[in-house]
Formats: C-alpha cells, structure tokens, sequence
C-alpha cells in the first residue's frame, strides 16, 4: 500500500497536463472534466433557479403582477429544461467522470477525448436554449414536454429549441457510452461486479437507460421539427398524424429519464449512510436487483402521465397496475436503507444529513407517486399542483440533495481539505426547512384545484401561493451557501487525510486526498479492494 | 422562566388561532386543503378512493418513519451506540417486506379498477354535448338541439387580469372563475360530454364533477357525469392543459339546473336562436330566465361564426 501511494505520488509530478486555458479546453483528465461537468450544472442550477425565482414571485399574488403570460409560460419551460438537461444531468456525470474511475481502481475514463466532447457540447447547447429569450416570439413557451400541437405555435425559437435538445441528447449519450466503457472495461482485477460499489451500479444502470431512450426524444423531436418545417404531418390529425402519439413517444422516453435523475441518487445515499451508521450496507445484493427492477419498470409505466388522454380501459389498468409495482423494489430500497442504520453508531454530518433528508422527503414523493397511479383519483390530481408537488419532491429533495450529498461527501476527497462543517450544517436546515414550505402547500393547491401552469389564480389560493413563494424564496437564498462553502474549503480548507470520514469505505479512500492526477496507475491489489468492498 | 412563558403565551395564541380560524375559514384559502367530495356520484367514489390511498399512506409512513426517526434517537454515536456490523442480510425479512407491499397494492387496486370501470361506461346517456376548446375558451353544443354557444372568462375577471390592470383581483367575484356563458345542465340525468380541441390540446376538468379529460385536436374523447337528484347551483373548474398563453384564463362553469327548469331554458334558447339566424329583425328579448345564455350566446355565436 505504501509502496503503491508512493508510485502514485511519483507518478503525480509528471502527468503531463497542459497549463493555462488549454488544460480545460484540451481536457481529457476524468478530474478536470467532472470539475467542469459541476462547475457548469451549478451554473444552470442558479439560472434554472432564476427562473423559479420569477415563477414564485409572479405567483405570490393573484393578478398580473410583472410578466405577460406568454413570457410566464416560458419561465416554466425553460426553468424545467435548464434544470433536467442542464442541473442535474451534468451534474451526475461530473460526479460519475470524478468517482466511477476511483472506485473501480482505474486511472481514467475509458474514452478520454470522447469525455472532451460530450462536456463541450454542453457549453454550446445551452448557449443556444438560453439565447433563445432573445429571438423574436420569445423563448419557447410550449412547457418541456413539447406537446404538439401547441409546440408547433413556437415562434423563432422553435428549431433552436429543438437543436439544443438534440445537443444534450447526444451529449448525454456519449457520456453515458463513456460509463458503460469504464465499468465494463477498466475495473481493476478483482473488482467483480458484485463488489463494486452502488453509485457504480446505479451509474451503470442509468447509463444504458440514457442509450436506451435518448435517441427516442431525438427522433420524438426530429418529427416536430420536420413537421414544422417540411410540411409532414406526424402529429397533425388533419394530415393523417396523431397528436397523442407524440406524447406515448415523449414519455416512452420522459419515463425512464425520471429515474436517470434519480437512479445516481439512490447510489450515493447507499455509500453515504452506511458510513454514518459505521455499518455494511444492508441487503446489498437486494439493493443492486431493486435498481434494476426499477430500470426495467420504468419502461413500461410511461402512460402514467398520459391519464386523461383518453386511452382505453384495458390501457390504463395496465399503466395503472405497473406502476403500483414500481413501489415494490422502491420500498425495499427505503427499508433496507432503514435497516442499515438499525443498530448502527449514527453521527451526522453534513452528507448524512443530505441522506436522511432525502430518506424522509423521497418517501413523501413516493407516496404521492403512489396515489397518482390510481386512474381514477388521477383524474383529479392530473395538470394539478398536486403534481407539481410530487415531482419536485422526488426531484429536489431527491435529485438535487442526493447531488449536494455526493458533493459534500467527497469534496474532501477532491481537495485534499474539509469545509466548513458547521456553515454546511446551516446550509443543509434552511434547505430541509423551507424546502417543505416551499413544495408541501402545493399539495393543498393541487387538491383544492389549482391548475399547473396558469401565471394567474382564483383568489382562494393566494395564501398558500404566499407560503409557497416564502418557502421559495428563503430555498433560493439558502443555496447560495452552497458554492460559498465550496470555495471557502478550496481556498482555506483544512487539510484531511486519505479518509476524509471514519466510517468511509471504497477504493475511493485508499487514494491520497486530493488524489493524484491519474488516479489509480497501477490497479489496487485484491486485499486493498476486499476492504473496500466491505459492503 | 422567560422562556417558558414565552412558549406559553405562543401556544396560547395558537389555541385561539386554532380557534377562530374555522369562523374566517369560509372566505379564506387557508382551510383549502383537499378535495372536494364533489356532486356526483363517481366523484364521491373518487374522493372516497383518494382518502383511502392517502390513510394507507399515512400508516405505511406511520411505520417507516417511525422505524428511521427511531433509529436516529436510539443508536447514536453520541450516545455510545456501538454498530452491529454483522447486520448486513435477513432473507425472511427481506421476503416479508417485499410481500407486505404487494398485498397492500393489490387491496388498492381493486377498488381503484372498480370505479376506473364505472367511469369508462358512457352507455345510456340522457343528453350530448360536444364540448370544444379552443384558443382561449369552450364551445359547448348541444347536440340533438342545435343549441350551440360560446363560453369566455367574464368581463370583470378579463380587465381585472391585464397586466398593471390597477383592478385588485379580491374585488372580483368569482376571479377567473366566471365566464359569460356557462354549461348549462339538468340534474339528476346521465349527461354525456364529446370532447375535442379546435387547435391545440386543452382539458376540460370540472372537480365537482369527477371530470377531467383532454380535448385534442381530430380526436373526439368522451367523459359522462351525472348530478345529484335535486342539487342546483354552479360548479367552476379549468382548463388542464397547458394550451398557450392564456390557458390560465379559459374557466369553465357549469350551471346545474332542475329537469324542468333546464328544458325551459333549452327550448328558448333554441328558439331565440332560430329567431337570432331568421331574416326578420329578432323580438324583444323578454322570456329568458334571469343571466342566462338565450339570445347573446346565439347572437355572439353568430357573430364569431
């Protein structure tokens, strides 16, 4: 082990990386391009968050307060776009291209300019959505879902809306293409696929749901766009075409993508928890098939969302019934999480308690879910706040703490130095706090009758509106803390050793902190990965 | 001591609070926090099945979080808890929850399949009604009739919503949940609704009613509803699906009458209607039940068309 770290101290001095702009522009370190992959989905994190910004602060009062309607609905839009394709996706694959190659025992991606590439398409694709506020008719209005006909009445925005998407797309691909390689190829000898470590697993399975429906939203969009354009007729009923298609399309892709955002989650609350409870991770196996029953599900709930389409009975009782089952291998998660920390030695950190708090408000999320599959009862919550509500707890308390979690878990890992504990503990109660003030109300908005959407309401919903935008508001400014913390232990940090947390297991750990530029340039041996597999 | 009479004189006024809170609730949205039972008979059936699911999920909470909050009490490291690193697979607990939940999903699904059967049955409907929307509004037609009429966000909502409008949305009635000329039904009969879009998708969703179904173009999707026996008055609801920039303004209210009072109103309106078209200068409105939509939809419908 010394005589390794020694190697790689030795090998840290000559990595031949260049200097300057080009370091990042030529990238090809996994380390550089997770940093930029994060620095850029926090970025669109912030903008993304603007734009919510905005939404609650037209919402907070009924009547037109400050935007027209038409620039409202492109608030929603685009705020749902920047965050899916923009936040959250880039910021699981930063944090894929930083830890997948440590945690295998590799010393980069597999396919390094292939890395370079689908980073740097980002930049450029959101670029073009982003500009797209600035083009005659506004940026597209038509909600992320992109329904025909509405989407078709989109102004100049129209086929830079639906370049940008085919962009992420590709981009989303290759990274993923680059995961599925690095697993498959580049663990080290030993890491057997039942000892790698869950965020590889999730990541793995999350990777082949991108291959697997992305180029589906490519040609769903491609059809919109030849339809706008070359005059065929797809989702035109008068042409022959079909407009529900679209949307069996759309969410034949929409589904699966859902738990594309969430599966890399569920991977880090199962490293992070069970270091907190200084505990194996229970169940781990059943951790491993749950995922994968999961993935499989998630292609065959899509008309879940399409309810009130009008489908037949025998239709919906088959969506309806699938994605009951869906709550199955979900709930074994929620228990054998709650089973780890059964008879633990619990502390909480800031990444636990980001764990916890997902634990808690991804099970609340699950529930609504739960009630939502119920056709009947859908009817009235469909296109309701109700909605709204669930989602974002399944994506904000989900995703995004799942994502915060994984930061604040290996952030001393990256730099070699640990933050300000205490200020991330504040950071981490004002956002479980007002995240609840901001997204429980709007389950009463749903079921009392508000509608998603409107930028305008009945006057006997403006109360609850209020308490949404406060809670909105103070969730907002809370998460300014985040890169102030991480900035403050880049530059100040105090220097940590190789495991940054008592309870840490993983190859991750065996490395020094910060590790070296090229991280594991001879495999780890087989003892060195049976202390880290201890699961 | 400061500190506790603090809390005291906080609980107090939460008492109080608590209190006389149900008396304002009336007029407030505070109180606004589920659905309503609604009118009809499947939407009761659908609130019934709404309250179900949410009690299951209640108890399943009950537990689960119980079991996490329990641990995080009782097996802190604070506290000395020393771990149990033995603990990492159970094959019988594992099989039990896995069991449990299906059990529970299936005790769900059944009577969710059950009212989802009784929703799809648009047989022997009393009365048609081809609904459609369009950018921004609905058209109601009633189909064996011939009465055919448009409905828009009323005035007083319509200039109060502009942007800088100066007009405060509480001095509206009903704020964008009024149109000039609402649905107009019998109660206690089967009514069948056709619903299609003109342009782009909508959705016509009345929660009174149970009702929510989109209204797509080049498609015809049906939806029934059927009100209480004896129950008059109007029910208010929204389009449900985004549908451009005024999806927030296109309010849908359906005015529940008697049998009688109904057929009263159809045949005048289908009469002022025939009037309305006729070559001769229409008569004096005179016979029309108070705001109801007789010669000015006919007239307007006439206009537009």
């Amino acid at each position: 082990m010394a005589e390794h770290q020694d190697h790689a101290a030795a090998h840290a001095t000559e990595d031949h990386k260049p200097h300057g702009w080009r370091r990042w522009v030529y990238a090809t370190n996994h380390k550089d391009i997770g940093t930029m992959y994060l620095i850029f989905a926090c970025t669109m994190f912030f903008i993304g968050g603007g734009a919510a910004m905005l939404i609650r602060a037209e919402l907070f009062k009924p009547g037109l307060q400050f935007f027209d309607p038409q620039f409202f609905n492109s608030l929603t839009t685009m705020h749902a776009l920047i965050m899916i394709f923009g936040a959250i996706m880039p910021a699981w694959t930063g944090l894929a291209n930083w830890m997948v190659p440590m945690q295998v025992g590799a010393p980069d991606m597999a396919l390094p300019r292939l890395n370079n590439f689908s980073f740097w398409i980002l930049p450029f694709a959101f670029t073009l959505l982003i500009s797209s506020f600035f083009v005659p008719g506004g940026a597209p209005a038509g909600g992320w879902t992109m329904y025909p006909p509405l989407v078709l009445q989109t102004g100049a925005s129209f086929p830079m809306l639906i370049f940008s998407v085919h962009l992420m797309g590709a981009s989303s691909i290759l990274g993923a293409i680059n995961v599925v390689v690095t697993i498959m190829n580049m663990r080290a000898p030993g890491m057997t696929l039942l000892r790698m470590p869950l965020f590889v697993w999730t990541w793995l399975i999350t990777a082949y749901l991108l291959i697997a429906v992305m180029p589906v939203l490519a040609g769903a969009v491609t059809m919109l766009l030849t339809d706008h354009f070359f005059g065929t007729t797809f989702f035109t009923a008068a042409g022959g075409g079909d407009p529900v298609m679209f949307q069996h399309i759309f969410w034949f892709f929409g589904h699966p993508e859902v738990y594309i955002l969430i599966l890399p989650a569920f991977g880090i609350v199962s490293e992070i928890i069970p270091t907190f409870s200084r505990k194996p991770l229970f169940g781990y196996e059943t951790m491993v098939y749950a995922v994968a029953s999961i993935a499989f599900l998630s292609f065959i709930v899509w008309a879940h969302h399409m309810f009130t389409v009008g489908m037949p009975l025998a239709a919906q009782l088959f969506f309806m019934l699938s994605t009951m089952l869906i709550a199955v291998p979900t709930g074994v998660k929620v228990f054998n999480w709650t089973a780890t920390m059964w008879k633990g030695s619990l502390s909480f950190e800031p990444p636990m308690l980001f764990a916890l708090a997902f634990l808690f408000l991804f099970t609340i999320g699950g529930f609504s879910g739960l009630m939502l599959a119920m056709v009947p009862a859908d009817y009235q919550y469909q296109d309701t706040y109700f909605v709204v509500a669930h989602f974002h707890y399944v994506l904000v308390p989900g995703a995004i703490f799942g994502i915060m979690a994984g930061v604040y878990y290996w952030l001393p890992k990256w730099t070699g130095k640990m933050y300000d504990l205490k200020l991330a503990t504040v950071h981490f109660w004002l956002s479980a706090i007002f995240v609840n003030v901001l997204f429980f109300p709007q389950h009463f908005l749903g079921l009392a009758g508000m509608p998603r959407r409107i930028p305008d309401y009945a006057v006997q919903f403006t109360d609850w509106n209020e308490v949404s935008s406060i809670g909105g508001f103070v969730f907002g400014a809370a998460q300014l803390m985040f890169p102030y913390i991480i900035i403050k232990c880049v530059r100040a940090g105090e220097p940590i050793g190789n495991r940054a947390w008592e309870g840490a297991h993983g190859l991750e750990w065996e490395l020094p902190s910060p590790p070296p530029y090229h991280s594991w340039t001879t495999p780890p041996s087989d003892a060195v990965i049976a202390r880290g597999a201890a699961h | 001591m400061t500190i506790r009479k603090t809390l005291a004189r906080l609980a107090l006024t939460a008492a109080v609070g608590a209190l006389t809170l149900p008396a304002r609730a009336e007029e407030s949205g505070w109180a606004q926090l589920n659905m309503p039972k609604g009118v009809t008979d499947i939407s009761r059936k659908i609130y019934a099945l709404h309250m179900e699911i949410f009690w299951i999920c209640v108890a399943i909470g009950v537990v689960v979080f119980g079991a996490m909050i329990w641990s995080l009490i009782s097996f802190r490291k604070s506290k000395g808890a020393i771990a149990d690193t033995t603990m990492v697979h159970n094959t019988q607990v594992e099989v039990v929850w896995t069991v449990i939940p299906v059990i529970i999903l299936i005790a769900m699904a059944v009577p969710a399949a059950r009212t989802l059967v009784e929703i799809e049955d648009t047989s022997r409907t009393g009365l048609n009604i081809k609904v459609t929307g369009f950018q921004w509004g609905w058209e109601y037609e009633y189909l064996d009739e011939g009465v055919t009429y448009f409905s828009h966000l009323d005035r007083a909502s319509d200039a109060a919503r502009e942007l800088g409008s100066g007009i405060d949305p509480t001095t509206v009635p009903f704020y964008l949940w009024n149109v000039d000329h609402p649905l107009v039904v019998p109660n206690g009969v089967k009514v069948r609704l056709l619903i299609t879009g003109a342009d782009v998708i909508h959705s016509w969703w009345v929660k009174d009613l149970g009702v929510k179904k989109d209204a797509i173009p080049g498609f015809v999707n049906e939806a029934w509803f059927k009100v209480d026996d004896g129950w008059t008055g109007l029910l208010r609801g929204n389009c449900a699906e985004l549908c451009g920039r005024d999806h927030g303004f296109m309010p849908i209210v359906v005015d529940v009458r008697s049998k009688a009072d109904f057929d009263t109103w159809l045949k005048n309106t289908a009469a002022a209607r025939k009037q309305a078209s006729a070559p001769t200068p229409p008569a004096t409105p005179s016979a029309t039940p108070a705001g109801a939509p007789a010669a000015a939809p006919a007239a307007s419908a006439a206009a537009s068309g």
